[in-house]
């Protein structure tokens, strides 16, 4: 299978800081692969400079062959993010926070219409169409968050902490839907949850400080610590790097 | 049609919040009304209907700055202008997509304050369409100034600078409320170093078939316009690269 992502040497500093250094990986078309850290691990830096939102210092990724670095507007055309935050516009509807995103990947009226109505029902957003984005849940809000980022039809999807701060049921809808979306579309998660990385992930990346420590799938990285349980694993993974 | 699209947001955005409406329209309706109603009273040239209304249309763009700092430095707090960071839009379709949304209302707000004008006694001349034209190049100035507060500094931050102190600096500064020429001294140099008198100044000579009276404030105006608006551009496209 090609690779939808190749990460050669990516490194971000900030001054003194070193967010991600010297980044290594591939993720194969229709992947879901997992980032999984604790906070400052730089899995949010490193979505950052795959979406093209942030420049590295060093080092490049190409994105279905294309350079982050030198062909940034090419990327931009075939992924989306749903970043960390809820990214929509409040004081619109649920409706037309989706016309907005078709209009700025410049949708015909037909493509806008069909891809809305698709959206709608992938989502299960049909009952909130017409209510105002501000006055939704944090689930249903989450779910435009991923309905927008989906419109576009993304080759490869940023999902940075999805379901952050919903309640179980929420999460589990969301689950459903991401699940839904694997092997159609190649998934990069971040996530805090280890549950859910191993729920949904065919590989998970551990990262520290920057550094990748481990690219298995869930599985392997528990025979890799010696255990059966996952978030044991991540434990001794990023514990054992701390030594 | 992408820039379009965004800009379409931006102008539902501003128009759904009544607040904006009540202090875009309303407060320069009210000024007229109160101050037309003194001059009833206690008659003083400064306040005379032709004199008064190009005062009251350049003082009421301070709230068009208000506008554009506040949904530019909303949308950096939020994630969403990170979503559309990663979206083909360009740098020239976000800053044309906030500006263009705010020059028909400011045009909509001259045309207001001009028909209650004219209800209160104004002379229906051509000079009325003039003045509502020269005021495109002044609300392009304090669009400016809105996006260059709105692009430094947070929401919060943004609507103190811009809803409190622009307004009191361009209502102090600009003629309108009392005689520059009775001040004298620092005060009047200050004053015509900025460009808020020379605004008044331009739209009260036109208003009056003073022709060319315009010069040099015409200069004064376009001259800050354009020294603003590439300000705001600058320091915009900084915070984009930044994230």
């Amino acid at each position: 299978m090609m690779n939808a992502i190749e990460i050669k040497g990516l490194t971000k500093k900030y001054k003194d800081t070193v967010a991600v250094n010297n980044l290594c990986l591939s993720i194969k078309e229709g992947e879901l692969f997992s980032l999984l850290g604790v906070n400052g691990a730089g899995k949010t830096t490193t979505i950052k400079m795959l979406s093209c939102l942030t420049k590295p210092t060093k080092g490049d990724a190409f994105l279905k062959g294309k350079s982050i670095c030198s062909n940034s507007d090419e990327v931009k055309r075939i992924i989306a993010v749903s970043p960390q935050e809820t990214a929509v516009a409040l004081g619109l509807s649920v409706y037309e926070n989706l016309e907005l995103m078709c209009g700025v990947y410049g949708f015909t009226k037909e493509k806008k219409n069909e891809k809305i109505k698709e959206l709608t029902k992938l989502l299960g957003l049909e009952t909130q169409i017409g209510k105002k984005a501000g006055k939704l849940s944090g689930g249903w809000q989450r779910r435009l968050s991923i309905a927008m980022a989906l419109i576009s039809e993304p080759q490869i999807l940023f999902l940075d902490e999805p379901t952050l701060g919903l309640d179980v049921i929420a999460r589990s809808d969301l689950w459903d839907i991401i699940r839904s979306l694997k092997g159609k579309v190649t998934i990069i998660l971040t996530t805090h949850y280890m549950e859910e990385a191993e729920a949904l992930s065919d590989r998970i990346a551990i990262m520290k400080d920057g550094e990748l420590l481990i690219c298995e799938t869930a599985d392997k990285i528990k025979e890799a610590a010696n255990t059966d349980n996952f978030e044991e694993a991540f434990i001794r993974i990023v514990k054992g790097a701390m030594k | 049609m992408r820039m379009l699209s965004f800009a379409s947001r931006n102008t539902k955005e501003i128009l759904r919040d009544p607040i904006n409406l009540a202090f875009g329209l309303g407060f320069p309706l009210i000024l007229i009304l109160l101050l037309s109603a003194i001059q009833a009273n206690i008659p003083v040239k400064l306040f005379e209907i032709g004199h008064l209304t190009p005062g009251i249309t350049v003082f009421g763009l301070s709230f068009m700055s208000l506008f554009s700092a506040t949904i530019i430095a909303k949308d950096r707090s939020s994630s969403l202008l990170q979503r559309l960071y990663t979206t083909p839009l360009t740098a020239a379709d976000f800053i044309l997509g906030y500006t263009l949304p705010i020059i028909p209302l400011a045009i909509a707000q001259s045309i207001v304050c001009y028909i209650a004008a004219i209800i209160l006694g104004l002379e229906i001349t051509i000079n009325i369409l003039y003045a509502n034209l020269l005021i495109i190049p002044v609300s392009i100035l304090y669009i400016a100034l809105g996006l260059l507060c709105g692009s430094l500094l947070n929401d919060k931050q943004a609507g103190g600078i811009c809803g409190a102190l622009l307004t009191n600096v361009s209502a102090w500064l600009s003629g309108i409320w009392f005689d520059i020429e009775l001040m004298g001294g620092t005060f009047k140099k200050i004053a015509y170093l900025l460009p808020f008198v020379h605004a008044v100044d331009m739209e009260r000579a036109i208003l009056s078939s003073d022709f060319a009276g315009i010069f040099p404030h015409i200069w004064w105006v376009l001259g800050y316009s354009i020294v603003l608006l590439v300000m705001a551009i600058t320091v915009f496209l900084r915070q984009m690269k930044k994230q």
